[in-house]
């Protein structure tokens, strides 16, 4: 369904992803691991055009376009089919919890008025928000804002989610309900490509793992094999880091 | 304080009020409404970084703040007839009032605009808007809220420096004023009335604007 091949990406003499090849199926969760300055975010920012790539291609419902070379419109078509949840929630902070999940749907897809606020309706109570509605981001925490987030990322029915380190920026005991929303999508079959810290996530929702390092994939598979029988050097001795940190806590 | 001096004062209150409210406010509303199009305008092409365009909005700022208010009504009004372009006093003040106030507003606006996180408008990009919808729907609010009350301070200098337009010969306040003080002779009674008539206007537009924040602050963040 969709996949990039050789995707390069530099800032100034830094270069960030180092020729990456990725796949993803319908119905695939795939989590992107690895340590921090790996590149995993600006794949993930590459992919939805956030960033422009310097090299590779992306396949996406049989249409394959060059990254470095995308027009306007085919980036405006694309991301009409996808939708992305930052770390840092980027809601409208001058709209409503419900005006979030509207206004994309309205402005940006036509849509009528009753119909866009049924289905954002529909999308808030989906991720336990229906009861604030009325409220602007600020008067959120963090969880909640997150999950609007979600909401407002469902609502357009993408065909794919990105997340970026969606539960990052939250206190611990707020990245339950946010990692219990993204579990419940990933069981109705929502293609998801979640760039996480998270290895609990990872290793019970997600069906595969992408482990990134310096700008290039060290290891990619099944994710019960992953952190079972990791094959690469370097895979092992970052789950036994992460493994270390989970014991101290 | 003399009866003759009461009369004369409740007399000209009504006098100088007069072109208040024939020239000092519509000067005001008029010039204070174009300078927002044009600051809106020359601060979006500058945040958009359009070429050329941005280059010009630069200069433009750059000639209207550095130079006086003083001087550029006196080369629209006195100096532009020589071009064979002559403007009657009001326009003229209007002209001038609107680019002086435009080219602060712009650098007010521009700044509230890059006071907005980059996420909102990557937010915008990732529902499917685009650059201008996002603009308009998002990003413009937010920093017009940012500006607010920066704004309301300029439009409040504004209305007090419309007194200078008494020296193109646009009778507003100010002129009305100096016409009474040279018949009658009580420069420090009616200019003191004078000014307490601006404080008035000022005062009024203060009020207005604190309501103004408040009904903004809605969604204001806390912690900012």
């Amino acid at each position: 369904m969709l996949e990039i091949k050789q995707i390069r990406k530099s800032f100034g003499p830094l270069e960030v992803l180092r020729g990456v090849d990725l796949r993803v199926e319908q119905g695939d969760v795939v989590a992107i691991l690895g340590p921090s300055g790996s590149g995993k975010t600006t794949l993930l920012r590459c992919v939805n055009f956030l960033e422009t790539a310097n090299s590779g291609t992306m396949t996406f419902d049989g249409e394959t376009f060059s990254l470095d070379r995308m027009t306007r419109k085919d980036i405006a078509r694309l991301r009409k089919k996808t939708a992305f949840v930052f770390q840092d929630y980027n809601l409208f902070r001058n709209k409503t919890a419900l005006q979030n999940v509207m206004e994309g749907l309205i402005i940006a897809r036509k849509m009528p008025k009753d119909l866009a606020l049924e289905i954002s309706r529909k999308a808030l109570q989906k991720v336990g928000m229906a009861d604030r509605e009325g409220h602007y981001p600020h008067q959120l925490s963090g969880g909640q804002q997150q999950r609007v987030a979600i909401a407002r990322a469902i609502a357009a029915g993408p065909e794919i989610i990105f997340f970026d380190e969606p539960t990052s920026a939250l206190d611990p005991e707020l990245t339950g309900e946010v990692l219990a929303v993204m579990r419940q999508l990933a069981d109705e079959g929502m293609t998801m490509l979640v760039v996480t810290h998270e290895m609990g996530f990872a290793r019970t929702v997600s069906n595969k793992v992408i482990f990134m390092e310096d700008g290039v994939v060290v290891e990619e598979g099944p994710s019960r094999e992953f952190f079972r029988n990791p094959r690469e050097e370097r895979s092992k001795a970052f789950l036994q880091t992460i493994r270390a940190a989970e014991m101290a806590e | 304080m003399s009866e003759r001096l009461m009369e004369l004062l409740l007399d000209s209150f009504w006098k100088i009020l007069l072109p208040g409210l024939t020239a000092t406010i519509p000067l005001t509303v008029i010039a204070f409404s174009f300078a927002m199009v044009i600051a809106v305008a020359a601060a979006l092409v500058q945040f958009a970084k359009i070429k050329v365009l941005r280059q010009l909005c630069r200069f433009y700022i750059w000639v209207f703040r550095g130079t006086p208010l003083l001087v550029q009504l006196f080369v629209v009004f006195y100096g532009l007839p020589r071009l064979g372009i002559v403007i009657e006093p009001f326009p003229a003040a209007v002209i001038v009032f609107s680019l002086n106030e435009g080219a602060y507003c712009a650098e007010i606006i521009r700044a509230a605009l890059e006071s907005v996180p980059p996420g909102q408008l990557e937010a915008g990009y990732c529902v499917g808007m685009s650059y201008l919808q996002t603009m308009r729907r998002i990003i413009l609010p937010q920093a017009m809220r940012t500006a607010f009350p920066s704004l309301s301070n300029s439009l409040i200098a504004m209305v007090k420096d419309t007194s200078l337009a008494a020296n193109i010969t646009v009778t507003e306040m100010f002129m009305v004023t100096q016409r009474i003080v040279a018949r009658t002779y009580e420069p420090l009674a009616l200019y003191i009335e004078v000014g307490l008539i601006y404080l008035l206007f000022s005062t009024v537009l203060t009020k207005l604007q604190n309501m103004g924040e408040k009904k903004l602050n809605i969604y204001e963040e806390q912690e900012a």
